[in-house]
């Protein structure tokens, strides 16, 4: 094997070896694009690559700066678990009762499509200001793709599949457990990336516009006390963190498509 | 279609049957007027502020800048997107970047864009372009891949210039993921610019909410919001719509 490499490489390895060097082209160029906006406007809205993260690991040893990544993390999973239950609940229900999931179907897509920012003042007059307000709006977010997601899958289901659970008598646990989840599992976790990434937005945009703990919360203290560093340093955080989540989910659905197909 | 006429009167009705609820529950007191007001006092609020003419600053501000960020998103996106589309070692690249695109919540840029541009309109329009262009870019990607191979050999056959090509043969089979995609750049557009008028701005209407909300003024804030709402969902109810005519003409060809 090794012979025939050294012989002639194989294209896609030629082509990854590229890939990869672009790639790093790449990171490169918006590094130092980041860089040029920093030393134009002088640090005055955005701080420079190199002192934003020298700025992020000193952060990272403060016991308060964890206080808040705690708040926001706490909000976050909070609002992630209920929207993938309760989406998945829906989902299924909606999709199997195909009434039902036509009737509610355009309702949740309208409702995606909307500016739900502006919902945010009657989430806080109900919930009050606090964690439960957060979590509702993450919620809010999250919630709609994840119940459509299911809801499409659940529906496009191949007849037979249902009709052979029938036929071997298999009882609703059990059908659920061995045929729904499994034909339905690359959609679920798209659905789970989607509400994933949108509660997370709904939790930072409930954190910004008014609370006093949390990242949202740190990034907008920091623009108002000219504080350049910590907001973007925050901004970096949130987009590490963000961009690693989505790549592991990515992944993680890529595998489970490979499965079944 | 008698099913979905059906499927129609039971969603107006459960609709109808909420507003009702929610309506009956503030009237007899089970919810506080100082958490919502009855939907009926919604109406008649929105009326009022919509009417009365001090609002038509903020509407021009708002639905102007929503444009612009539209028309850029949809210009640069097309563009990018057709560059991409060209380029093959650019795409690996871009490719991972665009499926996580939209994993990070835009919204935290608005502080460092506000710092970076001044309060004022700019920020906002470049918020809108930074949530709208990739969905344009994606959808003009997904366009271009799907022109039928056959049609562009058969361009070749007739020895079609690459304008004609192009006018002829890409951009109507094109047409329909384009227009996914513009119909995705206008809400995303819209939600965009209300939301960063709403978080941080000194005119708008996502900036009159905040400022209702900010001095308890409910009755305003319902109006306001109830307003927005509709514009929003007439918007995109109306591209909607119009989509699945041209998806209707182009299955009947």
């Amino acid at each position: 094997m090794s012979d025939m490499a050294l012989e002639s490489p194989p294209p896609q390895r030629a082509r990854r070896g590229t890939k990869a060097l672009d790639s790093l082209i790449l990171l490169l160029l918006m590094l130092g694009l980041w860089q040029a906006v920093g030393s134009w406007t002088q640090g005055v809205a955005v701080s420079p690559p190199l002192q934003t993260f020298l700025y992020l690991a000193d952060l990272m040893t403060q016991s308060g700066f964890w206080g808040h990544v705690a708040a926001t993390m706490a909000a976050f999973l909070m609002a992630f678990a209920i929207s993938a239950v309760l989406g998945l609940g829906l989902g299924l229900v909606f999709g199997l009762r195909r009434f039902a999931g036509d009737v509610a179907e355009p309702v949740l897509a309208g409702f995606y499509t909307i500016p739900k920012v502006t919902l945010y003042p009657v989430v806080l007059l109900i919930f009050g200001l606090g964690t439960s307000a957060k979590v509702a709006f993450g919620v809010m977010h999250g919630l709609v793709p994840i119940t459509l997601l299911t809801l499409g899958a659940v529906r496009n289901l191949p007849a037979t599949l249902l009709r052979t659970a029938r036929v071997l008598r298999l009882p609703p646990g059990k059908t659920m457990a061995w045929i729904l989840v499994p034909a339905c599992l690359p959609d679920i976790i798209s659905g789970l990336r989607l509400s994933f990434s949108l509660s997370l937005l709904g939790v930072l945009i409930g954190e910004m516009f008014s609370s006093q703990r949390g990242l949202g919360f740190l990034l907008v203290s920091g623009m108002a006390q000219h504080n350049i560093p910590l907001s973007t340093a925050v901004v970096l955080l949130i987009v590490i963190i963000a961009i690693g989540a989505n790549m592991a989910m990515l992944r993680l659905s890529r595998r489970f498509t490979h499965r079944k197909a | 279609m008698t099913r979905g006429r059906a499927v129609l009167a039971v969603r107006v009705a459960v609709l109808a049957g909420c507003v009702l609820l929610l309506e009956i529950l503030c009237r007899i007191g089970v919810i506080n007027p100082l958490t919502v007001i009855p939907p009926s006092d919604m109406v008649a609020s929105m009326i009022e502020h919509v009417g009365s003419g001090d609002l038509d600053d903020n509407m021009i501000q708002t639905f102007s800048t929503i444009a612009t960020a539209f028309v850029l998103a949809v210009a640069l996106g097309t563009a990018s997107g057709a560059l991409l589309h060209r380029s093959s070692r650019l795409r690996d690249v871009v490719d991972p970047l665009l499926a996580s695109y939209y994993s990070v919540p835009t919204f935290i840029f608005y502080p460092l864009l506000v710092a970076l541009f001044a309060l004022g309109k700019t920020p906002l329009v470049v918020l809108g372009v930074l949530s709208a262009t990739p969905a344009v870019m994606m959808s003009t990607l997904a366009g271009l891949d799907g022109v039928p191979r056959v049609l562009l050999k058969l361009a070749r056959a007739q020895r079609l210039g690459p304008g004609r090509t192009f006018c002829w043969i890409v951009l109507p089979a094109a047409l329909p993921r384009l227009f996914t995609g513009f119909k995705l750049a206008l809400s995303y557009a819209l939600i965009g610019v209300i939301a960063g008028e709403f978080l941080l701005s000194a005119t708008g209407l996502g900036y009159a909410i905040s400022f209702a909300y900010q001095s308890f003024d409910n009755r305003a804030m319902y109006g306001l919001m109830l307003f927005v709402l509709l514009v929003a969902v007439v918007a995109n109810g109306c591209l909607y719509s119009w989509e699945g005519r041209l998806a209707r003409r182009r299955a009947g060809r």
